[in-house]
């Protein structure tokens, strides 16, 4: 079996010297979409956080083989981690072209403008709004925008901060068939979500954290089955999403 | 006051004006990318005066030491804040940007101030030696505190300021100089005299604003720097490094400062000190214009020269404290106004 691409060990993050994060192992295979579902304040962001190099963490994190615990967040942009946070982090008084040329900016001229029209195939909304400013966008565009952002750095894992937050259930329901076909054009992905049912039917492994702490992983499948999560994450015969 | 008189101080106003807006555009700039509120920027306008003054007496300044001694500090910095990732690339551009660029400029002043080569010369050696200071002040000074607040920041650039006032006493000496305007043409316009000097600072600060705009409006290099201030966490996560994009504003603060200084040297006596007080009055216009907005601080700092202008007129003994009243009135209305912020980091 080849190495993971994102291999994470015990890792630990603290506010202070509160610890929110406690000795969290997952492991992300090239090609997968892995998920980390789980209540809002279970440390699900902070863990994101942490693996972009945002907040400083204990324990190890192996990307692409390498030790990047010690690696500063341009460093790990530059090997290809990407976040999409969930405050998408836009530059609001700038075009959508412009922000979308910045996330390529580590890239030569040409391999830019090419992503950009590959970013505007898998985004047509984002092409038809290209002069206008990030901070006019509605909710869903905005969150179109952040991921178009992030896939213009070539990202060989793309990490998503509850991409469904304060969507309309139909935008949400687009970006999960984005997130699809983005797996299918090779982009690994890990998706942090509260939004558990949507999320268990796009991912091939699911993590489950609860107060800080991995309490359960395994198929989404399994995931889906288990009672007492189904009773607390999924809602008892809720639709899909 | 008559239409002379009137038009006179509108000129003088305009002249000083063009001024403080070179040097409030800078602190904008530093402050959008970096959040320092740059009280030194100043001593950039002094320092770069005193610098072609020397040079205009065949005189080498004593800048390229303080370039060196600034130059040995970052190079310091650099190497304790990275000791432990401390790699060949970086000990290269130390080498190279740190000690070795300041030892060329040095040999290259002592070599020509004696030659009296002119004042395009004077002014591009004045330049070249001011513009590296602000990135070296920025690894100094402000890299190692770049998460801290706003407030720390300041206290930082109040430290700074108070070792440049201090190093421009033991490099530059107590005497104050002018240097030979730019142009000693001038000409009549109806009642009003026109000299070749404010000609020429109103074009060479419109062609800098022009050039400034088509940076930051065009380039990808100025909307990055542009992108750091819009959205500081955005920026990290597109991978444009934040160390490089406070250098870079500091290098431009930096050759404004400089043009500035060239600019005002032919206007008045400058003094190792008189930079705080230009500074200061840019700083009202920065504020005017909200720290944010550029064409704003460009008309506000044409307003505070004509303020200046009229208040010099009217009470000369209380011009400087009018135009620093001035800020009350814009400081009420934006806390009424304009909506408080909690700083986000």
């Amino acid at each position: 079996m080849t190495a993971p691409l994102l291999d994470v060990r015990d890792l630990c993050v603290a506010y202070g010297r509160a610890e929110v994060v406690h000795n969290v192992s997952i492991k992300v295979t090239q090609g997968a979409l892995v998920t980390v579902i789980g209540a809002n304040g279970a440390g699900k962001t902070t863990l994101l956080n942490a693996l972009m190099g945002l907040l400083n963490a204990r324990g190890s994190i192996t990307f692409r083989d390498k030790p990047v615990a010690a690696v500063s967040l341009e460093a790990r942009v530059q090997q290809g981690l990407c976040l999409v946070p969930e405050r998408r982090e836009l530059f609001a008084d700038m075009p959508v072209e412009d922000n979308l040329l910045l996330g390529g900016i580590r890239r030569s001229r040409a391999e830019r403008n090419q992503t950009l029209e590959q970013v505007f195939a898998q985004f047509p909304r984002l092409k038809e709004r290209r002069q206008q400013l990030a901070g006019t966008l509605s909710g869903g565009e905005r969150q179109m925008l952040a991921m178009g952002r992030a896939l213009m750095a070539h990202p060989r894992l793309l990490m998503l901060d509850e991409p469904s937050l304060g969507l309309a259930p139909r935008i949400v329901r687009d970006i999960f068939q984005i997130l699809t076909e983005l797996r299918a054009s090779g982009v690994s992905i890990l998706l942090v979500e509260q939004n558990a049912r949507a999320a268990l039917q796009v991912a091939d492994y699911a993590y489950v954290m609860e107060l800080g702490a991995i309490t359960t992983e395994g198929s989404p499948s399994e995931i889906a089955q288990d009672s007492r999560l189904v009773e607390s994450y999924l809602g008892l015969g809720g639709n899909d999403y | 006051m008559d239409t002379t008189i009137f038009l006179f101080l509108l000129q003088d106003g305009v002249i000083n004006g063009a001024v403080y807006a070179l040097v409030a555009i800078a602190l904008v700039l530093v402050f959008a990318v970096t959040r320092v509120i740059f009280v030194p920027q100043g001593e950039f306008v002094a320092f770069a005066a005193l610098t072609v003054a020397a040079l205009e007496n065949g005189v080498a300044p004593s800048t390229p030491w303080l370039l060196l001694a600034l130059g040995i500090l970052a190079a310091i910095s650099d190497i304790v804040w990275h000791f432990r990732d401390l790699t060949w690339k970086r000990i290269v551009r130390i080498a190279l940007l740190d000690l070795a660029l300041p030892v060329a400029l040095l040999l290259l002043t002592q070599a020509l101030a004696p030659m009296k080569l002119g004042q395009l010369a004077n002014i591009l050696l004045a330049i070249a030696l001011i513009t590296p200071m602000g990135p070296m002040i920025y690894r100094i000074a402000f890299e190692p505190l770049a998460h801290s607040s706003v407030l720390v920041l300041l206290m930082a650039a109040f430290g700074v300021h108070f070792s440049l006032i201090g190093l421009g006493l033991v490099f530059f000496g107590p005497e104050g100089s002018g240097t030979t305007p730019l142009s000693s043409a001038s000409f009549s316009l109806g009642d009003l005299v026109v000299t070749g000097q404010s000609v020429a600072v109103l074009v060479v600060t419109a062609v800098l604003l022009v050039l400034f705009a088509l940076f930051f409006g065009r380039t990808l290099l100025g909307k990055a720097l542009r992108a750091c201030s819009s959205n500081r966490i955005g920026a990290r996560l597109v991978g444009i490094p934040t160390s490089v994009a406070g250098q870079f504003s500091f290098a431009i603060a930096a050759l404004l400062g400089a043009v500035s200084g060239i600019l005002v040297g032919p206007l008045m006596t400058v003094f190792y000190d008189s930079g705080f007080l230009i500074g200061l009055k840019a700083f009202v216009a920065a504020i005017i214009g909200g720290l944010v907005s550029y064409p704003l601080t460009v008309i506000a700092a044409l307003g505070v020269g004509f303020a200046e202008a009229l208040f010099s007129f009217w009470a000369s003994n209380f011009k400087e404290v009018l135009v620093f009243t001035l800020i009350i009135p814009v400081l009420a209305w934006r806390s009424i106004y304009a909506p408080y912020h909690e700083e986000s980091e």
